[in-house]
């Protein structure tokens, strides 16, 4: 370690414990507390990183989230390798690894700075001038784009680490725990309400905590021990949580805001182990108090970006928190007091302040005072012009400014500093504000944007410097009178308060400073991290590009990783200069969310993984998976696909399935249709206006299916309804529809149709239903409920039986959705496992097999029955699929009656339903495959697609559903099947392929 | 004619310090007359006026636009562009914008990025692989690329997609349409505009208009925050606040106006190649040039024109982004935003005259209009000037939703980005 | 994320509730009465109001119940709440 710049400051890291990391490959020790750019400024490292464009080498510029250069990768492990990572945030932890980015081979030397070179023609926008000739070779250009830009990488294995999120609510959220947010919370706290104050550092106190200095002075003790002491005095209140280094994200109406809370990233990698890495809050506040203060802007020079330009209260906290020097011949370039007490802090820490440059004719502040006393030299009126030194700052030029500012004047002057401290003023952080909806006003004494109080959202408040308070008198005493007065108290600790500052007597702005040379061959820059200059800016507004969004985007100006944060004011004072335009008429781009970027997996949390969806189970399920079915998902569900046995394929099990179905007896897990639960004196009547047929007068016990239409008369959802008592019915839905249909029918009932004595229930999951198909099914019946009456006389198709099984109450119905003869057991489903083995075992000597819903939707195919959401899509009619038998004639009016009668959906050559025969019937049509009577005409017209497709085994050929254009009238057609490699030719048939007679139902 | 576009000019421009580069478009205070009046700056807008005095030798026309050109939808959307549509009428339209685009760099003499670097739609279940499947058939017969991936081949196109079987709904295929991709969205909006100034076309910024001007049935003129502007023949193309415009001039639509929001990540090296969306598992996800992950989020049901979404949204498309791509865990979202969004309960699009005669109405994208800019302009463009549609915007119109022949694009895809 | 009034069971937070469009529009009494236009009207014309607009709101993940909203769309603030059949009490 480089310790000649280091000095003993111990209050804020602890300088006997020794911290090793590595940068670039080269192992370099810390101490705890230190950042990784506080640590590497103490190795003597400046050189971090290269620009986005031109690849020029750049340092560390800041001590914050507005850093907008030393941006490094940390770590090499592909899950836990990190990107653009903050120098300037992240806290020092032994074992830490950090790289450069954007630089091949080395940042030392990177190929890319060529681009450098030629900058003269790469201006604003120059890639929408060029890369157009010739056409073809746009994707070569875009290649080479592409991987000269991007910053770090992405990691390229899944992340390991846990994330969380809690939810929290709380009277007053206090954010930023500077001089301002500490004030606050004190006051919320007293006040009595539940407070949550947060701050993104680990060390609440802001810039004031550092702020040792006889100038400023708070009831007589230097401001930082007396707010040492308040901090302290913080943790007293039950009232009061204090979430360090937790930095607020996003600020969304109706006080709701995210907060990130960083719980392992300063961890060694071995103590994070087993833990949450991020939490992210969601807060509910009934009032917010925002104190998230300010940042220094840069000032606007040529060659305004090498390494060792710091921003002068970086370099203070540098030397005044973390103990650092940036360098040993440091020189200050300002337009306002606050470099002074930079200055001053160097000064007393043993460190040459060279010279200050202040474009200001001269202050004669308390603070410039004490600078002038420790013999420091001041260039008053004058600026820098140009910088030496390619990887670290060597030496400057100052001229003398014109008494304009907008020119120069009389010599150079050289001073050589390893170090120059920039301070262009301070800029409100309103970005929180904003987003919550706040709008903005302009200040035009200290250039600044800051919250209109009358155009604040609603139980919010923004204090201190973010509120243009820049004062330490100022910043203390109107948040003192705002907050009391925001949370309504009367009487505070703080009523005596009397604080005593330096005050700024002298104020000077210029955007843009002149330099001796013209501005093209100058490089004046505004966003450090996309290489956007000043000249560019004034290009933009050549080209016509006015809007400050159309800068923006032009020139990229604050759309790096810190969003425009030292940036965006020059940009728009350098428009407003230009076009002559007020700054207050221009306003700001818009401050999107997040403050600062947000990790993904915080944003996610636990939903990741098995936690990423619901998985609904039957309660038969752990005997389909001790039976090896595959599964296929439906919805939320886990349905059986199919059962393979002894290694079959998918074919082959389906093939099996189906037969044996047939032949003896299949059986099937049908729990997961939709049931609801139909109760009231109305509930016939319901009924009637939810489905096309009519339902008054089914027979208590019988069954019946129904077809359901949107309103505008296209198919909805299907399934058998069973009218189980005068004012009972259960009604059954597809899987998939199951809770879109019960929140139509609740909506049509609590909206349209209040007058209806009906209450619906969903009991889905409160019933499993156990199919049993096939000839032999009235056997497996018979001997698991030996005293129910199975004959055809007492329980005939499309019926049902209350009865019991081992005592249990279930419900057997006799419906079917195979064409065989059928029955479903419903039975409460902490009974449907054991009920299932027993059909199981009933079963055994039918050969009783499981089947999936394949071999489910091969055998409805084979009788023809649709899927819906399979044969339809949502532009079918009952008519379309040849199902007129179902719409009621003499009903009034159901859902969606009246759109079957519109000039489309009576057209006749409409697309309907029927059925498909390959001639060649081992030739299986592929499901989505498309229909067509005329291959050889141009262009091709499609008539319709085929949506079901299976061989059927029972037939011994391939059967096919399609939905084909007037295909009522089609009955017989040859038509074709168009496939990449060869054309089908296809017989369209009645849709009904099995047992046409349906004689197999009371088999 | 302005100064061409290419690396000579920047050559030689930079010798003079860019000093000598003409304005990209006029600023000119509107005329009290135009032949047509397009009101709405984004791309739709410009395209319509750059193709009215291109091709229809309109060029006393004006574009009002409240804000700044290209502010609105053009500006906060994805950037995908693709053709892949499922009925015969929307392949037909969004395929001949994709030709349009195609040229669209070499025409306008503005670089708009148009980056075919595929569309890949991921299959998650039986039925999406149905779908996806039966609209493969159709591209491939309306001429149109399009293929179908099985899970392997998806991995080997995009290497970075989970498609192990154990995920929640794993990958089971896909389609992909190698011609379609990304472009550079505000450079549409700027090229089409720097084309159509140079036309002679009227582009009036921060121009609000306040009413519209009706006497019977024909449109007179419009009322804005720089006077009355007169005018025959008035094309909105004002996307979120097309009922806003509807309204002023006595009509109705079938609109509703949502938020959808999208996201950026910050930006790193090449890692994602293509774009892919996944409409069961709802993410979609491309990289910019500039290297940042492009991230679709889905919209809220309620109407807003706030431009801003429920964050519950954002969370849910990154936690689908996070099943399908977990390396991405510990990327980081720089940018949020919001646009409003003016959907059609078909989920396609009108290109349509109005019962007022002289007022053309294209609106209800959605969430997909960028990717049909160029067709759209040139289509709405051939309707105001012969007062009749284009036969491939013929199925657009006003009337289907009173004849039932609606162009339902939810079969498909439950969303129709 | 809207804090929204369910007139049944109090303020909930957004994520509780689903919207159901815009509000008083009553499904014809007599549909076949209508002509195609005036069908449409009710199935798909929408006034998609930039401003104070009236609404249906299910609180689909509470009490399931529906209800009317008032709702500025220009800025998303809720003017009020009420049960369905009843009166809004804003103009």
């Amino acid at each position: 370690m480089s310790n000649e710049l280091r000095i003993n400051k111990n209050n804020f890291i602890d300088q006997t414990v020794r911290i090793s990391f590595k940068f670039n490959g080269k192992k370099l020790f810390g101490f705890k507390g230190d950042t990784l750019a506080s640590a590497l400024l103490a190795n003597d490292i400046h050189l971090v990183g290269r620009s986005f464009k031109y690849h020029r080498p750049r340092g560390i510029m800041t001590c914050g989230s507005e850093e907008p250069n030393a941006i490094v990768q940390i770590g090499s492990d592909p899950a836990s390798t990190e990107p653009n990572v903050r120098a300037t945030e992240i806290e020092l932890y032994e074992g830490l690894e950090a790289f450069s980015q954007n630089c091949w081979p080395s940042v030392n030397f990177d190929v890319g700075g060529i681009n450098n070179l030629l900058s003269p023609i790469l201006p604003a926008g120059f890639y929408y001038k060029t890369f157009m000739w010739p056409a073809s070779f746009w994707e070569k250009y875009e290649f080479f784009i592409r991987y000269s830009a991007g910053l770090g990488k992405s990691p390229t294995k899944a992340d390991d680490d846990l994330y969380d999120h809690q939810y929290a609510h709380c009277d007053a959220l206090v954010i930023g725990g500077g001089i301002s947010g500490v004030i606050s919370a004190k006051l919320a706290a007293e006040k009595g309400l539940d407070t949550i104050l947060i701050d993104d550092k680990n060390f609440l106190g802001g810039s004031t905590i550092y702020q040792d200095e006889e100038s400023f002075k708070i009831n007589n003790a230097n401001s930082n021990q007396w707010l040492a002491r308040e901090i302290e005095s913080l943790k007293s209140y039950k009232n009061l949580v204090i979430k360090s280094r937790t930095s607020l994200a996003a600020f969304h109406g109706y006080n709701y805001l995210l907060a990130r809370e960083a719980l392992t990233d300063h961890l060694s990698v071995h103590e994070r182990k087993n833990k949450i890495r991020q939490r992210l809050w969601k807060i509910r506040a009934q009032k917010v108090i925002i104190a998230s203060g300010s940042i220094e802007r840069p000032l606007i020079f040529n060659n305004n970006d090498r390494p060792g330009i710091i921003l002068s209260s970086s370099i203070k906290k540098y030397i005044d928190y973390f103990g650092v020097k940036t360098g040993n011949n440091i020189s200050l370039f300002t337009n306002n007091d606050s470099a002074y007490e930079t200055a001053i802090s160097l000064s007393k820490s043993g460190v040459n302040v060279n010279v200050i440059i202040d474009i200001r004719e001269n202050s004669d502040s308390n603070i410039v005072k004490e600078a002038q006393k420790l013999g420091i030299k001041i260039l008053w009126g004058h600026t820098i012009v140009e910088t030496n030194g390619y990887k670290r700052i060597k030496s400057f030029e100052a001229m003398k400014l014109s008494s304009d500012g907008g020119n120069i004047v009389g010599n150079k002057i050289k001073f050589n500093s390893d170090c120059i401290g920039i301070s262009g003023g301070w800029t409100p952080m309103v970005h929180l504000y904003t987003q919550s909806g706040g709008k903005l006003q302009f200040k035009s004494n200290d250039n600044i944007f800051i919250p209109d109080e009358t155009k604040t959202p609603s139980e919010q408040i923004s204090v201190g410097s973010c509120n243009g308070d820049f004062e330490l008198d100022d910043v203390v005493n109107n948040t003192i009178y705002n907050v009391k007065k925001f949370i309504s108290l009367d009487k505070s600790s703080y009523d005596k308060i009397n604080v005593n500052c330096s005050k700024e007597s002298s104020k000077k702005n210029i955007w843009l400073l002149p330099s001796d040379k013209p501005l093209h061959k100058t490089k004046p820059f505004l966003d450090f991290q996309n290489d956007s200059t000043a000249k560019d800016v004034k290009l933009a507004l050549r080209e016509g590009f006015k809007s400050i969004e159309h800068v923006k985007r032009y020139t990229t100006t604050g759309m790096g990783t810190d969003q425009g944060k030292l940036s965006n004011m020059h940009a728009l004072g350098i428009i407003a200069d230009t076009t002559g335009t007020n700054m207050g008429e221009l306003g700001t781009t818009t401050f999107r969310p997040p403050y600062t970027p947000l990790t993904f997996g915080t944003i996610v949390g636990r939903n990741v993984g098995k936690f990423f969806d619901h998985t609904r189970k039957t309660a038969i399920h752990n005997w389909h998976v001790d039976n090896k079915a595959e599964f296929e998902n439906v919805g939320q569900w886990k349905r059986p696909w199919y059962f393979p046995k002894n290694g079959e394929t998918m074919h082959e099990a389906v093939q099996r399935e189906s037969k044996a179905a047939r032949e003896s007896a299949g059986i099937l897990d049908a729990s997961t249709l939709g049931k609801i639960d139909i109760q009231g004196s109305d509930a016939s009547e319901f009924l009637n206006r939810v489905y096309t047929n009519a339902w008054s007068k089914l027979a208590i016990g019988k069954c019946r299916y129904g077809l359901m239409l949107n309103e505008d008369g296209m198919v909805y959802d299907d399934g058998v309804t069973t009218r189980l008592a005068e004012n009972h019915y259960i009604m059954t839905t597809t899987t998939g529809g199951a809770a879109n249909v019960l929140s139509k029918l609740e909506d049509y009932l609590q909206t349209e149709w209040p007058e209806l004595d009906v209450y619906l229930t969903t009991v889905t999951d409160q019933y499993s239903t156990i199919s049993i198909c096939g000839p032999n099914s009235k056997n497996i019946i018979k001997k698991i409920i030996p005293d129910l009456n199975l004959s055809d006389e007492n329980f005939p198709h499309m019926s049902f039986k209350d009865s019991k099984i081992d005592g249990v109450d279930c419900r057997i119905m006799r419906i079917s959705f195979t064409g065989e003869h059928s029955y479903e057991i419903n039975i409460q489903s902490n009974y449907a496992n054991d009920v299932w083995k027993a059909c199981m075992d009933a079963g055994k000597e039918f050969n009783i097999t499981p089947y999936g819903t394949e071999t489910m939707h091969l055998l409805r195919a084979e009788k023809g029955f649709i899927i819906t959401g399979q044969d339809t899509d949502g532009t079918l009619t009952p008519s379309d699929l040849q199902m007129d038998w179902i719409i009621s004639k003499k009903k009034y009016d159901f859902i969606g009656k009246r759109s079957l009668y519109r000039s489309d959906t009576i057209r006749e050559d409409r697309k309907q339903l029927v059925g498909l025969l390959t001639d060649d019937p081992k030739e299986v049509l592929e499901e989505g495959a498309q229909l067509v009577e005329d291959i050889n005409k141009e262009p091709v017209e499609m008539l319709g697609h085929v949506t079901s497709s299976y061989y059927s085994p029972n037939l011994n050929k391939s059967i096919a559903l399609a939905i084909v254009k007037s295909g009522k009238k089609m009955k017989g057609k040859k038509l074709i099947v168009p496939m990449e490699e060869k054309n089908i030719n296809v017989t369209i048939t009645d849709t009904v392929f099995y047992d046409k007679e349906n004689k197999r139902l009371n088999a | 004619m302005k100064n061409k576009y290419s690396i000579f000019s920047l050559i030689k421009n930079a010798l003079s310090g860019h000093e000598n580069w003409q304005r990209a478009w006029r600023d000119p205070e509107p005329k009290k007359e135009y032949d047509a009046i397009i009101v709405g700056g984004g791309g739709h807008g410009l395209a319509t006026a750059y193709y009215l005095a291109k091709k229809h030798n309109m060029t006393n026309i004006a574009v009002v636009e409240k804000g700044w050109i290209g502010g609105g939808n053009t500006g906060r959307n994805t950037t995908i562009i693709r053709s892949n549509y499922l009925w015969d009428a929307s392949a037909a339209l969004y395929d001949h914008a994709l030709k349009i685009w195609e040229g669209l760099s070499q025409e306008l003499n503005y670089n708009v990025m148009f980056s075919q670097r595929g569309v890949m739609n991921l299959a998650h279940n039986l039925q999406d692989v149905r779908d996806l499947k039966r609209r493969t058939h159709a591209n491939r017969l309306n001429g149109i690329d399009a293929v179908w991936l099985n899970t392997e081949e998806v991995k080997k196109f995009c290497p970075i997609i989970n498609t192990s079987s154990n995920i929640r709904y794993p990958v089971l295929g896909g389609t992909l349409q190698k011609r379609a991709g990304t472009a550079r969205h505000d450079a549409v909006a700027w090229g089409y505009a720097r084309g159509a100034d140079a036309m002679g076309v009227d582009i009036i910024q921060n121009c609000e208009v306040k009413g519209i001007k009706r006497i019977g049935d024909k449109v007179e003129g419009i009322e804005t925050t720089k006077g009355f502007i007169k005018s025959k023949k008035i094309g909105v193309v004002a996307a979120g606040h097309s009922s806003v415009l509807a309204n002023m001039a006595g009509i109705r639509l079938p609109l509703e106006s949502k938020p959808l929001q999208a996201l950026v990540s910050e930006p790193v090296k090449p890692i994602i190649d293509t774009v892919v969306m996944s409409n069961a598992v709802h993410a979609y996800v491309s990289q910019s040039d500039k290297g940042e992950l492009v991230i679709g989020a889905g919209t809220d049901d309620y109407v807003s024109y706030t431009q801003k979404g429920s964050h519950n949204i954002a969370e849910g498309t990154l936690k689908a982004i996070l099943e399908l791509y977990p390396i991405f865990s510990r990327m980081k979202m720089l940018r949020q935003w919001g646009g409003i969004v003016d959907i059609c309960p078909d989920a396609s699009p009108i290109l349509s005259k109005t019962q007022v005669k002289g007022l053309y109405f294209n609106c209800g994208w959605g969430t997909g209009g960028f990717k049909a800019t160029p067709g759209s302009g040139d289509l709405f463009a051939h309707t105001i000037a012969n007062d009749e549609p284009h036969k491939l915007n013929a199925a657009f119109n006003l009337n289907r939703f009173v004849s039932g022949d609606l162009v339902d694009e939810h079969g498909a895809a439950a969303v129709a980005h | 994320m809207f804090i929204i009034n369910c007139p049944y069971c109090g303020k909930r937070d957004q994520v509780e509730f689903s919207c159901g469009g815009e509000a008083h529009i009553e499904r014809p009494k007599q549909p076949t009465e209508l002509s195609d236009d005036q069908w449409a009207e009710y199935l798909f014309m929408r006034k998609n109001i930039k401003g104070v607009q009236f609404e249906r709101w299910n609180h689909t993940h509470g009490c399931r119940k529906w209800f009317n909203m008032v709702r500025d769309t220009s800025n998303d603030k809720i003017h009020a709440t009420y049960k369905m059949g009843e009166k809004p009490p804003i103009k």
